[in-house]
């Protein structure tokens, strides 16, 4: 009764179907994944802009920010990214050296970027101006921090794949996970844009 | 060096924690040393715990929902029994600092832990396997989700015996769930499993998303995929779009009780409305996470069993997708009692019953798929037409709620409770009844018997409308939720038919473990050879059952909706290859146990305040998924001729098996 | 739609407190029960109860399947909730306009398309009819567009902000939730209460609520709406009792331990009864000063009612000010020496630091 067919009826011929994850479902699942870390983002500034003027008769954000001294932060995260950039432009050409050097000088960036913002935080606090002073400063600590530890998280993740590309070179897996991390990055910069204007810019300005 | 953890964190004298837990202790030890006996922890460790099969994770899910379930129901019943008998200020037995407890416990467990797990274990089941998919888009994740979901578990369960819970209702309303007013660990219990098991569901959300989108088999274009399957989509886009929300409202109260912050706190310009918005932005799309795979399903099964393609597929898609988006629009009809402008309040009330006008159409779509078909009344079919019915009658509460003017006196009430019970027990859980008769047989190769299902078909019913027309009533009559005790005697009787539905309902539950048990004891006679047991329409019916871990020796070509069905029709349905090509499959992997256990100490230590600890857990963690990035043995070829052994054990030529009577598939299979 | 049974009818009739209510319920056992007198019934207590309890259970299952027995909301004493429950049985209405004919048809293609009954007919391939499907995408559309309008108006004119239409001067009550109680000031006489509040029938109550612990909200069913109260802020509500009488009221939001005991009596009076009610609070020989307060505002489960005189001025407004701002600010009868600064009233200070 059950009619035999052959084997290469339409797509069945291979093992390698598109099941085999060729990169691209990685891509979209990390892409639906920094979509939701933007919500997680949002809800945070949707959080500072509730809260802003709840200072609760302690600082604002004009007496507090140093905005040159953020401008420089802003400055190295960019570059950071630009940099990224450049080793992900080296990826593509197959050069794992220049992406091992090119991710090194990302991550002295990204280290720089924490380290002024660590310096700035450890300043507010010593200032008085810690996040329990207020419910401004809690979410201001909180968004902010929320970003460098993200920040965090990438340069860890950097390392990681520094380690990863001098073992295994550039293959697959490699590609498809520098990919991610670029994705990450550069996500990262838009969200400290978002930062810089929402927070620094309005709170001095 | 152990926190705030001492020995007099666990309440000995506590006659009923004590007692549960002797049971507990028992009754683990029992399984743990017949585990041992038989000699089954390898095969437990290799075959079930590290898996990645998408299937085997579903079935883990759907016990891990159902063990709670017993859990969340003890609550339950030990509610019932205090508001029965605490009448006219007498203490009852339970003092309110336990009883607190327990109705917060019973809403986080059957929501979090009941039916969250249901849903997502019924997705991971069904869903690759009407898509045609192998697996979903990330196994390992898949993995992790579930584990991650087990410590959130875990940690509510311990909280039982180890200090205590939050006693602050379900959704831990501030400034009563801050440090102030919440000093002991309960409020941390709360937090910590509802990140771990939220992480989880977030990461499942994802998955799904992906698999649903990129791993459809050739073919099959969006407009073809089956309902059950659409509905899951647009559930774990709702996932992804709503659990970012959750974890920053948890993380912002964890943030006040912490690192002494100020968001939700009364003090210092902290804004305890801002939480209750940020949850209920989660809270509401929640709902409809877990109402819609319930829809789904009971798409496929009113179809199935009435023999007909379901009534208005695109309709009902449209419904799901228009739902879907409606349901970030409503959140304020939670609290419109906290003072906002009329305008406000008119707006989200008519949000809201907008909602009930896609709902009332899928409502239609499955009276008219029933119209002119010929119904067989199965157990899934049963708790579909007891769904219509009760879900009615619970959407047409709820819309009445919606409008704000009638809120201001019902709100808060028993009325509500009532309400959402009836819409959650009458949608949602009887929807995953009836899912799990449904699609049984596809997990385990043979159906679940008839008689016990139907006895605890009826005693769920009839328990439920006796437990709870009684709260819309008491609702009316000015009885407030979270009471434990009460001045006017006037409700008490109420209540006394309430407990008594509830006992219903307990040998409804009762019924449902004897017909797991005399199920898998008899499932010889109940064997279903076919892969196709109720003459279904989807894909899933047309692999063996239970589905062989790779799915689909070959993927099935999709060219029209209900394509197995067509198949059937066409007498092309069951073919043999000549030859199988080799299969790409994932290998199984215990990194997902090791991150979920580690987890499980971070949030252990974290809710004690063992500080090394969290930082250990913490490491562990990043530490596993670390090591699994190294590792590159994560798959391997299943080769054609291994494929073709397990095609040819099945594919025995059988009488009659291309041709398929709607009528009376289903009792063809000897 | 509620049809009430005798039994019923006679339990309806307004459950005036909690005395009066046994009472009433006494009287219909002792007329359930013609074997008793009435004399007997209050002594033989024990066959009270037992009867009693079977004409309870008889009550609630005719209540369960006919609805409407006994709810202070569907059997409201003022304006506000007269319109409320209206509005109630309009949605209803309308809704059981769509809802009863779906019961109904699942019931019945249930029963008519079993497979057994092989008479009906079947069209196995039948799944899409366009005129259908614009009938029921159009009815709830409909019933939903009345509704929204019903809403929208209904939203408004029943805004618990919005001050109630009379020719009688509103009185304003200050309700401030504690843990666990409720506190009322009356701004205008002076005088406060913990767990009773009393007002004129006929006269629109101005009520402002607060709490200075967590949220709880503020809710005399058989008046009509409830709202949050919640610290550091105020809401408003406006509500009026029709007719003289005792009105259960409650916080119907969960607010921790003492929660169930947070109840507290709503009484109308007539305009005598209230100016007595006044003078009662007049006459008590404790004065609601700061530390008074503070010593009220501690938790304190099932508080007995009491009243007050000399309300310390501007102490409701003070109540939430302790959370608007200046971590300076001191919490009330907590002396503190920045509380001196804080307080503009001199002689309020002195009064806390005496």
């Amino acid at each position: 009764m059950s009619n035999v067919i052959t084997a290469d009826h339409g797509t069945v011929a291979h093992g390698h179907d598109e099941h085999h994850d060729d990169g691209s479902k990685t891509l979209l699942g990390f892409w639906i994944y920094l979509m939701s870390d933007c919500l997680i983002f949002s809800a945070l500034f949707a959080t500072f802009a509730a809260l802003a003027n709840a200072t609760a008769g302690g600082p604002t954000g004009k007496e507090l920010f140093d905005l040159p001294y953020v401008g420089g932060e802003t400055l190295l995260l960019l570059v950071s990214s630009f940099t990224f950039g450049v080793a992900m432009l080296n990826m593509h050409a197959g050069k794992r050296n220049k992406v091992m050097a090119w991710l090194f000088i990302t991550f002295l960036f990204g280290a720089s970027f924490v380290a002024m913002e660590v310096h700035e935080f450890a300043h507010l606090i010593n200032e008085g101006a810690g996040p329990s002073r207020s419910a401004f400063l809690s979410s201001y600590f909180t968004l902010v921090g929320t970003h460098g530890l993200h920040v965090t998280c990438g340069l860890i993740w950097i390392v990681v794949m520094m380690d990863m590309v001098r073992r295994f070179g550039l293959n697959d897996a490699v590609t498809r996970r520098l990919s991610c991390l670029s994705l990450f990055w550069h996500f990262l910069d838009v969200v400290w844009i978002c930062v810089f204007t929402i927070v620094y810019l309005r709170g001095v300005l | 060096m152990f926190g705030k953890l001492s020995l007099s964190a666990i309440p000995f004298h506590e006659p009923i924690i004590m007692g549960t837990l002797l049971m507990v202790c028992l009754g683990g030890a029992a399984l743990l040393g017949w585990v041992t006996y038989q000699r089954k922890w390898g095969y437990l460790w290799s075959e079930w715990f590290t898996t990645v099969d998408h299937k085997r994770i579903g079935i883990m899910y759907v016990i891990l929902a159902l063990v709670m379930l017993l859990r969340g129901f003890a609550d339950a019943i030990m509610m019932r029994a205090q508001q029965a008998i605490a009448s006219a200020d007498a203490a009852g037995y339970l003092p309110p600092h336990h009883y607190d407890q327990i109705f917060t416990a019973h809403g986080v467990i059957m929501i979090f832990f009941v039916a969250m797990p249901f849903v997502v274990g019924l997705m991971n089941l069904v869903v690759p396997l009407q898509i045609g998919a192998r697996d979903v888009a990330y196994p390992f994740l898949n993995s992790l989700s579930y584990w991650l979901t087990a410590s959130g578990v875990v940690l509510v369960m311990l909280s039982m015996f180890v200090g205590d819970f939050a006693a602050t209702g379900w959704l831990a309303y501030p400034p009563l769930s801050e440090l102030k007013f919440s000093p002991t660990v309960g409020v941390d219990y709360y937090i910590w499993a509802l990140q771990l098991s939220g992480l989880g569901t977030t990461l499942s959300g994802i998955n799904f998303v992906v698999t649903i989108l990129r791993m459809r088999t050739p073919g099959m274009k969006l407009m073809q995929m089956p309902v059950f399957t659409w509905t899951a989509l647009v559930t774990n886009i709702l996932i992804v779009a709503a659990f970012p929300v959750l974890t920053v409202a948890l993380a912002l109260l964890a943030a006040d009780r912490y690192l002494d912050m100020h968001f939700f706190t009364n003090e210092l310009g902290g804004n305890a409305m801002l939480y209750i918005n940020l949850i209920w932005i989660w809270g509401h799309p929640e709902v409809y996470i877990l109402i819609l795979p319930a829809f789904g399903a009971f798409s496929e099964i009113v179809a199935t069993f009435s023999g007909k393609p379901l009534f208005g597929y695109k309709s009902m898609v449209y419904a799901t997708a228009g739902i879907g988006v409606l349901s970030f629009l409503v959140w304020l009809h939670h609290f419109f009692t906290m003072g906002s402008g009329a305008d406000v309040n008119a707006f989200f009330g008519i949000t809201t019953m907008i909602i009930s006008v896609p709902t009332g159409v899928k409502l239609f779509n499955w009276l008219f798929t029933m119209y002119r078909g010929r119904i067989r009344f199965t157990l899934p079919m049963m708790w579909t037409v007891a769904f219509m019915v009760t879900f009615t009658i619970g959407g047409m509460t709820g819309v009445l709620m919606a409008v704000p003017g009638a809120d201001f006196v019902l709100h808060n009430s028993l009325f509500l409770i009532a309400h959402f019970h009836n819409v959650i027990i009458g949608g949602v859980l009887f929807g995953m009844f009836a899912a799990v008769n449904y699609w049984f047989p596809k997990a385990f190769g043979f159906k679940l018997e008839e008689r016990w299902g139907k006895a605890s078909f009826w005693c769920w019913v009839v328990g439920f409308y006796m437990a709870f027309m009684p709260l819309y009533v008491l609702g009316l009559m000015g009885m407030t939720r979270r009471m434990n005790h009460y001045a006017n005697p006037a409700w008490q009787p109420y209540l006394i038919v309430a407990a008594a539905g509830a006992g219903i309902i307990a040998l409804g539950i009762g019924f449902m473990v004897l017909q797991f048990v005399v199920s898998i004891r008899n499932r010889a006679e109940n064997r279903d050879l076919t892969g196709d047991p109720w003459g279904g329409r989807t894909l899933e019916w047309s692999t063996s059952s239970p589905a062989p871990f790779y799915n689909f020796a070959v993927l099935p070509q999709v060219e029209e909706l209900d394509q197995f069905w067509a198949d059937k029709e066409h007498k092309r349905a069951y073919r043999r290859q000549e030859r199988y090509a080799d299969i790409h499959m994932p290998r199984n992997t215990g990194v997902g146990v090791f991150m979920a256990a580690f987890g499980t100490v971070l949030g252990f230590a974290m809710i004690w305040h063992i500080w090394w600890l969290a930082v250990a857990g913490l490491l562990g963690m990043v530490g596993s998924f670390i090591t699994r990035a190294y590792d590159t043995d994560v798959d391997y070829y299943v080769p054609g001729a291994e494929v073709e052994k397990i095609e040819r054990a099945r594919l025995i030529p059988q009488p009659g098996i291309d041709h398929v009577d709607p009528a009376k598939a289903g009792q063809k299979v000897a | 739609m509620f049809v009430r049974g005798m039994l019923c009818a006679e339990f309806q009739r307004g459950i005036m407190s909690r005395t009066v209510q046994c009472m009433l319920r006494r009287d219909i056992l002792c007329r359930s029960s013609p074997r008793h007198s009435p004399s007997v019934c209050r002594v033989e207590s024990y066959v009270n109860k037992r009867s009693l309890c079977a004409l309870r259970w008889s009550c609630a299952s005719v209540a369960v399947f006919l609805g409407g027995c006994n709810m202070d909301v569907l059997s409201p004493k003022g304006d506000i909730g007269i319109q409320e429950k209206s509005l109630i049985l309009i949605a209803m209405g309308l809704m059981l306009v769509v809802v009863i004919p779906v019961i109904a048809m699942t019931l019945y293609f249930a029963w008519r398309y079993r497979a057994s009954n092989t008479k009906a007919t079947y069209a196995p391939k039948w799944s899409h009819s366009t005129a259908i499907e614009a009938v029921v995408w159009t009815i709830p559309c409909i019933i939903i567009a009345i509704l929204a309008t019903i809403t929208w108006r209904t939203s408004h004119t029943l805004d618990p902000y919005k001050p109630l239409q009379s020719n009688v001067k509103p009185i304003t009550i200050q309700a401030v939730a504690l843990d666990w109680k409720w506190l009322f000031i009356y701004p205008d006489y002076g005088v406060a209460s913990v767990n009773e509040v009393a007002f004129p029938a006929g006269t629109p109550v101005h009520f402002e609520i607060t709490s200075d612990s967590v949220m709880n909200a503020f809710f005399i069913p058989q008046l009509g709406s409830q709202i949050y109260a919640m610290a550091g802020m105020n809401t408003d509500l406006n509500l009026m009792a029709n007719e003289s009488g005792k009105f259960e009221g409650l916080s119907s939001n969960y607010s921790g331990e003492g929660f169930s005991d947070m109840h507290f009596m709503a009484v109308a009076t007539s305009q005598q009864g209230f100016t007595d009610w006044v003078n009662k609070a007049k006459a008590s020989a404790s004065p609601l000063d700061a530390q008074t307060y503070h010593a009220l505002a501690q938790p304190s489960e099932k508080q007995p009612v009491s009243y007050y005189t000399s309300v310390k001025p501007d102490l409701y407004n003070d109540i939430i000010k302790q959370y608007m701002g200046d971590m300076n600010m001191g919490r009330i009868g907590e002396p503190s020496p920045s509380q001196a600064s804080a307080v503009p009233s001199p002689n309020d200070h002195a009064k806390a630091s005496e």
